[in-house]
């Protein structure tokens, strides 16, 4: 309902023109990025076709640790990939205001993060190859995929939350599509005339517009709730102490929140610097992030403390055992960033000097990436390291090549983010002038 | 479509359920039964460099357990798959590679396997066995390879069978002659090895057979009993002198 989203004194035409400045050819140092990351990319690439000729050793895994940073890089980047959702369905329906400035780019962060955790279950497995029996396609042999396994449940989840954010993402985007057609010609105006859809503004097309996104923002929001949910149940569902707790849902869900904000906040404070997007998305904004980010770091911190009063309360040795040696075993030090990066730098933003200070602000959300990046370590790798039989216990380290397979998913998202922003409007101008127009944006 | 299809069928098992009791007493820990597993199941050898990874392949060890206040005292326990009847490597695979036989076995179908490694994260006693590269058996080791076992390549999720080839072996041949399998017909290549006989083997189902008749004795316990697993391997405690 607030109006501190963007500055009442931007004109429409100038709400435009800074937007599409942003669309003008690019300079040299932006394709030299362009190169660099897809260097990295390859580079990611040529690790994993080594993988698969060579087999999974190459990684770190072992016996008894066999997942290792594929899967905390699924986790981490469905995590990513929450806020863009939360961010532009659920404060949608919220009437949340200062969601508008940073709505698209956050949702764009969805699509991309869903694309790239998309990946890593596949350069996971041991026979990437045969991955097609997960799928259930009729059979001579009568032979279906398994739905109790959590991994089928990710399939559908992570399937259905991707066409979903990309729809909602792209519906949105329908209006500013046009707008870029209207302004440009040549090839670009063909492209943009395809895009668009026909769009032309009139009342008509707006009716339909407003309720679609609308919809589609209402049905967005369960899903928001329901892909980290299950991807926790992978590890919920297990019986190993660490993993096998009722508490994971809402603790992933709060955690993939956490991380996805500072994310935002990562990518946002370059762009309007880049971009000269100051007088749209505005530091207050930037604290509006900040201040949900405190807020999802104290639900993070009651969830670690909550796992520790149920070891505790449980009295079961081995569940005490696990807690005990997460906080003072091999992997204490991953233990501890974990919990002084998610839960007690945020606290920091307390102070509004430093949640309205642009360095502190970008510092912060580079630790809370890193924070929650360790929380995925401690969960997957420390469980298993050392769960029911002491005999079986062991530890992991990662290897160059799941350290290249990581630098070129990294590369890959901001890769397909830097594309994005110099060939898309990254900021939603239809709600900006909603929004310098009311106070309040559309749909309602 | 029926439940039993989208679902993991119950478990009954009519006139077989095979079990093997491990008598801790006897069991001096010579790991004569992980070398014949290693013989009989053509189990990949990784090499010291592999091993010290965490990455041997056997599918049958043999545990230490040393008592602080006597040294010199040590509890063998050889661990192997325990055939859960409720086992929790079946329901996380998302393909069935881990198939539950109607005579009780945990079969892992290597075909079908496509290497989440779920099951062996979900697998409490650890048991089970990943194919992390193509393992080489070089001359003239090819030679001593199983006939009767498949070999298995990269990428996939392996473990202990109890000798699936020797008990349907004792299968053909109690039906060519036209009676149900007799105890102690079917001998694991891990039994069969073991110089003390702390190993036992037979059908849970039959009222006279020795694991039976083991399995109620005051020793009896499964290892992590209290999960719900339903282990088919039953342990007899190993009895110290001064209890
Ligand atoms: S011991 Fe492990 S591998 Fe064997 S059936 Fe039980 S859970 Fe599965
Ligand atoms: S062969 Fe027998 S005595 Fe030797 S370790 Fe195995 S079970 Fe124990």
């Amino acid at each position: 309902m607030t109006n501190d989203g963007a500055s009442p004194k931007l004109t429409y035409a100038q709400i435009d023109q800074t937007v599409l400045d942003t669309l003008r050819p690019a300079t040299r140092p932006y394709w030299i990025t362009i190169a660099l990351l897809f260097l990295g990319v390859l580079l990611g690439a040529a690790c994993w076709l080594y993988q698969i000729f060579s087999g999974i050793g190459v990684g770190g895994q072992n016996n008894p640790v066999a997942w290792g940073t594929y899967l905390i890089n699924f986790v981490f980047w469905v995590g990513i990939a929450h806020s863009g959702t939360l961010i532009s369905a659920i404060l949608h329906l919220f009437r949340a205001g200062w969601r508008n400035p940073i709505a698209r780019a956050a949702e764009t962060m969805t699509v991309f993060a869903v694309c790239t955790a998309g990946l890593f279950p596949f350069i996971h497995l041991g026979r990437v190859w045969v991955v097609f029996y997960m799928l259930p396609y009729p059979t001579q042999r009568g032979l279906w995929p398994n739905f109790l396994s959590p991994l089928m449940f990710d399939v559908i989840a992570i399937s259905t939350y991707l066409i979903v954010s990309s729809l909602f993402w792209y519906t949105g985007m329908l209006p500013d599509l046009a707008t870029v057609r209207d302004r440009s010609e040549g090839l670009r105006k063909k492209i943009f005339t395809i895009l668009s859809l026909g769009w032309t503004g009139e009342h008509e097309h707006w009716r339909h517009f407003s309720r679609t996104y609308l919809f589609f923002a209402a049905l967005a929001t369960p899903l928001v709730i329901s892909v980290h949910s299950v991807v926790s149940w992978d590890f919920a569902l297990g019986v190993v102490p660490g993993w096998h707790t009722t508490i994971f849902a809402p603790y992933f869900v709060a955690g993939a929140i956490h991380s996805g904000l500072a994310m935002v906040l990562t990518l946002m404070i370059p762009l309007r610097k880049i971009f000269h997007y100051e007088k749209i998305i505005t530091l207050s904004v930037l604290e509006n992030v900040a201040k949900t980010i405190i807020f999802t770091g104290l639900i993070v911190a009651f969830a670690y403390s909550t796992e520790y009063f149920m070891a505790w309360y449980s009295h079961n040795v081995v569940e005490l055992e696990t807690f005990r040696w997460r906080a003072v075993g091999d992997y204490s030090l991953q233990f501890w960033i974990m919990v002084t990066c998610n839960t007690v730098i945020p606290l920091l933003f307390f102070f509004k000097k430093i949640r309205t200070t642009i360095v502190w602000l970008f510092i912060i959300s580079l630790i809370v990436n890193i924070g929650m990046w360790f929380e995925r370590f401690v969960i997957i790798i420390g469980s298993v390291a050392h769960d029911f039989i002491p005999h079986a216990w062991g530890l992991y380290a990662p290897t160059a090549i799941e350290f290249g397979i990581m630098l070129g998913s990294f590369c890959l998202f901001f890769f397909l983010f830097v594309l994005f922003v110099k060939h898309l409007p990254s900021v939603s101008m239809t709600e900006i002038k909603e929004t310098a127009h009311a106070g309040e944006n559309h749909g309602g | 479509m029926t439940p039993n299809a989208i679902c993991t069928p119950p478990h009954d098992h009519d006139t077989y359920r095979w079990s093997m009791v491990v008598d801790l007493d006897k069991c001096i820990g010579c790991s004569a039964c992980t070398a014949a597993c290693y013989a009989e199941n053509n189990i990949g050898v990784a090499g010291l460099e592999q091993v010290l990874k965490g990455r041997e392949m056997s599918w049958l060890r043999v545990e230490r357990y040393l008592d602080s206040d006597y040294p010199e005292k040590t509890t063998f326990l050889p661990m192997l798959c325990q055939h859960c009847d409720n086992a929790p490597c079946e329901a996380v695979c998302p393909v069935y590679a881990p198939h539950h036989s109607k005579e009780g076995l945990n079969n892992q179908i290597y075909n079908r396997c496509i290497g989440t490694r779920f099951c062996s994260q979900n697998c409490p006693y650890k048991v089970r066995r990943f194919n992390w590269f193509t393992w080489e058996t070089p001359s003239p080791l090819n030679l001593q390879l199983n006939p009767d076992v498949t070999a298995r390549s990269k990428g996939v999720m392996e473990k202990c069978s109890f000798c699936i080839q020797r008990i349907k072996f004792a299968h053909g041949i109690a039906k060519d002659e036209n009676r149900p399998v007799r105890d102690g017909e079917i001998q694991p290549a891990c039994l069969q090895s073991c110089p003390t006989g702390a190993l036992i083997f037979g059908n849970l189902m039959d009222p006279g057979s020795r694991v039976r008749k083991l399995a109620a004795d005051p020793r009896a316990y499964q290892v992590l009993g209290y999960l719900n697993t339903k282990p088919a391997v039953i342990y007899l405690k190993k009895v110290l002198p001064e209890i």
